[in-house]
């Protein structure tokens, strides 16, 4: 079962293929069941080989599967292999289930759209490269996956490309990655310089004897994967793509945005777990970035008004944690709030293309109203997202992914009592702003009636993800809850555990109490501020404070005026371009020249006589002297 | 009396570049054509001037050819002159110029 790994890759680049050449000749049906027969089949396959991964594999081995060699000259080998252990089958997992629902519901969301085959060629195409992506077995297919998703996203970003501001949003998202990639790759170099191969267990596994712990090299090393994992990941300081990037259709933002393409920084450092332990330096900073990009997201997603853009903070406050996670050491938590974050997020997602779709194309939560009753499918099924976004306890499984971080960002040998305060106000302000856009956008008086109804097959999509959003959780439970621990064994297989301090017997407890009062008391002033109020269509933006909130802090105008503003200087400055004067200088002499010459030729019959004597005068002086 | 070589061939290269200066500062095609005469002429000074030193006839013999050759040519060159007339309407040949460039 488990020689069919390939065939988990193959299949969504086999149907983008189909869909490139042949979408013309084939009837919109059939289209759409090629790009969701694909990654279904994916899924299902995975399915397969994750029972036989989980009892024939106790010890958790990585299974490898050579397909070919990629290309192998003078040292620089690759091939094309893929590796699969617990990590990358959650990865796995994750993406081609929670991309075949989102393939689902974007056959019915996008079924009236003229590009919709161009659309599920896309979409296959970036599941096949994000599947790359986690199962690569060296660098440089790793790198390949990275780039691909890259491509896809923007591919898919710009999707409706007839409107311009669609483009700028898909090229600012490619640009600000772009960096990312940039010290990825110069990272990827280093590694292969000192290690001479590229294959990732190689690396890692001969990294300790070659690099002192908190080296130089190690360092810098570890900070280039880091700035790779910031820029796909979208923290700090290379967030600003993702707001932006919500003019995207809401299954792209669902897939690629919140499940799958932005989670790949999390993967990378999960991967190369060995390379921060070398680099205690860049591990500590994953943390600290990690805590400030979750507060600066979240007070900027609390005072936004299109339902996209709060989603689009919130993933980067809640990537936040994971960084979190993983700057601590808590890795099995990382990857755990990864999973769960995709469940609900993408839920969230596909819910709010649902509420503007039968709103006509409404995206300001203070033009809507009273939909609960209206829309009762969604309106449940976003509820019980929002109650897993916001943490609420005990019945969400976002309640045991966070809490875990959060009791590891305090108790582990890494953490501190300062990233646990950062969590825990991102906490509440979670709690807060998730459930303000719940109770503006369902709640209140009814600004504009939903006249569509979104049909079955959006609708499943939606149950499946919010069954998962409640008891998805229900595999880890924390010690003292009875103890449930099938999802960090299932980690720990690869990577390690995480080293706890020695702490009271009951301090546990005292944070979970903490942690889940937070979460209700942000709920509750949510209820207090937003429920059943009247608002203007537009809440005013009151003070330059607001607006800078509003602005997600204004990186747009930081880096306008840090990296934008100079360059154009530069650039005017050097309008004529010296380096080209040089040779458009040697193209006026010779013209010159041709000037000159031609003026000897004037048709005069006198001036040739002359030429002619003085030429015969000079050959007579040169040969009879 | 015996006048030296020297004189002679001095006079012919004399009257040589007597015609070549009228050749090169005419503008008048006529003119031109004189000019050249006053050359040929010229040579055949010299022509004869160096047979003579020698005792021979030979310079008299070549000096007829030239004449010959002058004649004929002066007839080619003014029927040429008739045809640049015709087309240019005058005999300054610096209007003749469209070979330019």
């Amino acid at each position: 079962m488990k020689e069919l790994l390939w065939l988990i890759v193959a299949l969504p680049f086999a149907g983008s293929l189909i869909l490139a050449l042949f979408s013309r000749k084939l009837p919109r049906f059939a289209c759409a069941i090629i790009g969701v027969g694909t990654v279904s089949m994916s899924a299902i396959i995975t399915f397969l080989i994750s029972i036989d991964f989980l009892y024939n594999n106790p010890t958790g081995i990585p299974y490898n599967q050579v397909l070919w060699q990629w290309m192998d000259v003078y040292g620089l080998s690759a091939k094309m292999a893929f590796t699969l252990d617990t990590v990358s089958l959650t990865f796995v997992f994750v993406i081609t289930f929670v991309g075949a629902l989102i393939h689902l519901y974007s056959a019915k969301f996008m079924w009236k759209d003229d590009g919709f085959a161009r659309f599920f060629t896309f979409m296959n195409l970036f599941i096949g490269f994000m599947l790359i992506l986690v199962l690569a077995d060296n660098f440089l297919l790793l790198v390949l996956g990275w780039e691909g998703v890259g491509l896809c996203s923007y591919l898919l970003i710009g999707y409706w490309f007839k409107e311009p501001a669609n483009g700028y949003a898909a090229r600012k998202a490619f640009i600000v990655t772009r960096v990312g990639d940039t010290a990825l790759v110069i990272g990827i170099f280093i590694l292969f310089m000192t290690y001479h191969t590229l294959n990732i267990q190689a690396v890692l596994d001969s990294a300790p004897s070659t690099w002192v712990v908190g080296s130089g090299i190690a360092t810098i090393t570890a900070f280039l994967l880091l700035s790779g994992a910031i820029g796909k990941s979208a923290q700090l300081p290379l967030q600003t793509w993702l707001p932006d990037a919500m003019v995207a259709p809401s299954p792209v933002s669902a897939l690629i945005h919140a499940a799958t393409m932005v989670t790949a920084g999390v993967y990378l450092i999960a991967r190369t777990h060995v390379l921060f332990d070398l680099a205690p330096i860049a591990q500590t900073s994953i943390a600290i970035i990690g805590a400030i990009t979750l507060l600066v997201a979240g007070i900027s997603a609390l005072n936004q008004q299109d339902i996209k853009k709060i989603l689009a903070y919130s993933t980067i406050s809640q990537i936040g944690y994971m960084f979190l996670a993983l700057g601590v050491g808590a890795w099995s938590a990382a990857i755990f709030h990864f999973m769960i974050h995709a469940f609900f997020k993408s839920l969230l997602f596909l819910g709010a293309g649902s509420v503007i779709s039968v709103m006509h194309d409404e995206h300001n939560i203070f033009k809507m109203g009273g939909l609960w009753k209206k829309l009762p499918v969604i309106f449940w099924t976003f509820l019980i997202a929002s109650c897993a976004l916001a943490a609420l306890p005990l019945v969400t499984a976002g309640f045991y992914s966070k809490d875990k971080i959060l009791w590891l960002a305090f108790a582990s040998d890494k953490g501190s009592v300062w990233l646990w305060l950062a969590g825990i106000t991102g906490a509440f302000i979670t709690a807060l702003y998730t459930f303000r856009m719940v109770f503006v956008t369902f709640f209140g008086q009814i600004k504009a009636q939903p006249t569509q109804r979104i049909g079955i097959w959006m609708t499943i999509p939606l149950i499946v993800l919010a069954v998962l959003s409640f008891a998805g959780g229900f595999i880890e439970l924390p010690d003292n809850m009875g103890h449930v621990v099938l999802f960090s064994n299932f980690i720990n297989k690869t990577l390690p555990v995480t080293t706890i301090k020695e702490l009271g017997h009951y301090t546990e407890l005292i944070f979970q109490l903490i942690a889940a009062a937070v979460a209700v008391s942000g709920v509750v002033l949510a209820y207090k501020l937003y429920f059943g109020k009247k608002f203007p269509a537009d809440e005013p933006q009151r003070d330059a404070l607001q607006r800078f909130f509003y602005k997600g802090f204004d990186f747009d105008l930081l880096y306008d005026k840090v990296i934008v503003t100079p360059i154009v200087f530069i650039s005017r400055i050097n309008k004529n371009d010296f380096i080209n004067q040089f040779y458009m200088g040697l193209g006026s002499f010779i013209q010159l020249l041709n000037k000159a010459l031609s003026a000897t030729q004037n048709g005069k019959v006198r001036w040739y006589a002359t030429a002619l004597v003085i030429g015969a005068i000079i050959i007579l002086t040169i040969f009879y002297s | 009396m015996n006048i030296p070589m020297e004189q002679g061939i001095l006079l012919a290269a004399l009257l040589f570049c007597i015609g070549l200066t009228g050749l090169l500062v005419r503008r008048d095609a006529i003119f031109m054509l004189m000019s050249v005469e006053i050359m040929l002429n010229a040579a055949g000074v010299a022509f004869v001037v160096a047979g003579s030193a020698r005792g021979q006839a030979d310079g008299q013999v070549m000096f007829i050819f030239i004449l010959t050759m002058a004649a004929s040519e002066v007839s080619v060159g003014l029927a040429l002159i008739i045809q640049l007339y015709k087309k240019f309407k005058s005999l300054d040949m610096d209007r003749a110029s469209t070979m330019k460039g």
